[in-house]
């Protein structure tokens, strides 16, 4: 695979003084989907809209298919599509027409039969006349999505494509973002469902305070750091877990009907054995289990808090990251 | 050059004008009209003649440049101004366009606005008033660098505005005090010579008289004077803008 974007020490710092980017790193690989996840504030945004030229980077280079976004400006933007994280229409305009404005602004001879065709996709073919105001949330969506794909783009962003937006639209988001990548369109999507990263991704960056704190193969990391629970439902409910037990990583749940150990993918002996031994010598009696792997929700959040760790012991001690 | 995006702006912007023609077309010309009635054939027809020409005929240049700086200003201010209001702006900043050919589309739509107004004024004025034009070429050059330069002004109010009142405050509170002391409704020669020469300052007496110049061969102040002055305001605007639009001035950031 090749690199289709390249990011290299962007920092960025606003005139409030907020410095919303650290000298950030990063490589996209051409024709993949990549998910940026991290909490609202960790500099998501901001680093989109360095890359599509909306903000102005304070430090560092970004080049889209070896082309400088400042020198090479004209080339790189017409390659760049953008869904943006906020519902920006002109209300009094029609679908059609900010459809239409949307291809002649990124410098594209007109084309009725591919603004068609991405209509009809994107089920708003019938809407086409209706004015933007009229529209639902989900719909207005649609639009910002379709004035994104209407000048054919080689890289699209989308900023959080699926905030506010019900299931049934966050399915056809993805079915529609599964055909983009197919048609050799790469994807990089925000968002802080992690679901939507766990379900579209191949590759995972995971950004905090303006930092990437890890840039992973979606699997790889489900592999490295995904953790299982094995999940008891107990026959009699517990009020403590007996003092023999507790050199095990057990938890009890559900107001202790629910027993819960988390074990190791990665390790040679993942302890269920013994676990399971330990409870029939106690007597502890379950009608049914599960296991599970640790969601990707739950990394992230292991990341972040370890992040902080990290910085906090390092901060005390006087060292530099 | 990325015709493409120039024809598209300036299309939208066509487009947002025609949606709204009674505010921004019959309004002024409706507004301009009832000065017409009121100062050229009511109260003009008392008033004495201004070297030679009547006093209805001599108040349409003044008139005609107060509608189309207000409205050169205000089209172009809230053509910028609205995507930054409504969050659209994003589009422009990440398209593949230059300062030059974002200037040529709502520049040049706000331009266009006004001087379509700017003719049906005079074609309206021509029902209630008698009058000549003695240059129509030099008043069409003065009619579009007026057009071209305040709809750069306007462009920068725009893009410097934070809110509507801003938007506002400066063809409310700026030019139109400034068109009626420029020698809209007098000749600043009927000024004591002091006043005469603080009325010099004032950028739109320059404006004014070289427009009535091409109309009756009068002027307050030399020709020439009239459209260097404009001339340098219009560079003047030119480098500001660029300025903004390459810094990213309240648009980025």
């Amino acid at each position: 695979m090749t690199t289709v974007v390249n990011v290299s020490g962007v920092g960025k710092t606003y005139a409030s003084g907020h410095c919303a980017l650290r000298s950030v790193d990063l490589d996209i690989q051409r024709g993949e989907i990549f998910a940026l996840l991290g909490p609202n504030g960790a500099g998501k945004t901001t680093l989109i809209s360095i890359i599509c030229g909306i903000v102005n980077a304070s430090a560092g280079t970004v080049s889209v298919g070896d082309l400088d976004i400042v020198n090479d400006f004209r080339k790189v933007r017409g390659q760049i599509g953008l869904v943006p994280q906020e519902l920006s229409t002109d209300g009094f305009e029609s679908v059609w027409s900010t459809v239409k404005f949307s291809r002649g602004l990124f410098g594209k001879a007109p084309n009725p039969a591919y603004l068609e065709q991405i209509l009809r996709q994107l089920s708003l073919w019938d809407k086409r006349h209706a004015r933007i105001m009229e529209l639902s949330g989900g719909m207005k969506r649609r639009v910002m999505i379709a004035k994104a794909l209407s000048h054919e783009p080689d890289v699209l962003f989308l900023d959080e494509p699926t905030a506010g937006v019900d299931v049934e639209l966050r399915r056809d988001m993805w079915e529609m973002v599964r055909g983009l990548r197919e048609r050799g369109v790469t994807i990089i999507l925000t968002t802080h469902y992690i679901e939507e990263a766990e379900e579209m991704a191949d590759r995972i960056g995971v950004i905090s305070k303006g930092e990437i704190i890890l840039v992973e193969e979606k699997h790889a990391l489900m592999d490295k750091l995904g953790q299982k629970q094995l999940r008891l439902q107990l026959q009699q409910p517990l009020t403590a877990l007996p003092v023999d037990l507790g050199d095990l990583p057990l938890t009890l749940a559900d107001e202790g009907r629910e027993l819960i150990f988390h074990f190791d993918t990665q390790s040679e002996h993942t302890g269920i054995a013994e676990v399971l031994r330990r409870l029939d010598q106690h007597g502890i009696d379950y009608k049914d289990l599960q296991s599970r792997q640790r969601s990707l929700e739950e990394i992230f959040v292991s990341l972040a808090s370890d992040s902080r760790a990290v910085k906090n012991t390092a901060a005390n001690e006087g060292v530099a990251v | 050059m990325n015709l493409h995006a120039v024809k598209a702006i300036y299309l939208f912007e066509m487009h947002r004008w025609w949606r709204t023609l009674m505010q921004s077309l019959a309004s002024p010309v409706i507004s301009t009209s009832l000065y017409f009635v009121v100062f050229g054939s009511a109260i003009g027809s008392r008033m004495v003649e201004i070297d030679g020409v009547s006093y209805g005929a001599f108040i349409i240049p003044g008139l005609l440049m107060l509608a189309l700086l207000t409205e050169s200003i205000s089209n172009a201010a809230f053509g910028i101004f609205f995507p930054k209001y409504n969050g659209t702006i994003y589009e422009l900043l990440s398209a593949p366009v230059s300062v030059a050919e974002i200037l040529l589309g709502y520049v040049g739509a706000a331009a266009s606005k006004s001087i379509v107004l700017g003719l049906l004024i005079l074609a309206t004025a021509r029902l209630f008033v008698d009058y000549s034009i003695a240059h129509p070429l030099w008043m069409i050059a003065f009619l579009l660098l007026t057009a071209i330069t305040f709809s750069l002004f306007g462009f920068i109010i725009g893009v410097w505005a934070d809110d509507f009142q801003k938007l506002q405050i400066v063809p409310m509170l700026i030019v139109t005090p400034l068109a009626f002391l420029g020698g809209s409704f007098y000749s600043i020669s009927m000024l004591p010579p002091i006043w005469q020469t603080i009325t010099l300052f004032n950028p739109v007496v320059y404006l004014i008289s070289g427009f009535r110049w091409s109309f009756y061969g009068i002027a307050d102040v030399n020709v020439a004077v009239s459209l260097g002055m404009t001339a340098l305001f219009l560079l003047v605007c030119l480098l500001v803008v660029n300025w903004m639009l390459r810094s990213g001035y309240r648009i980025k950031n």
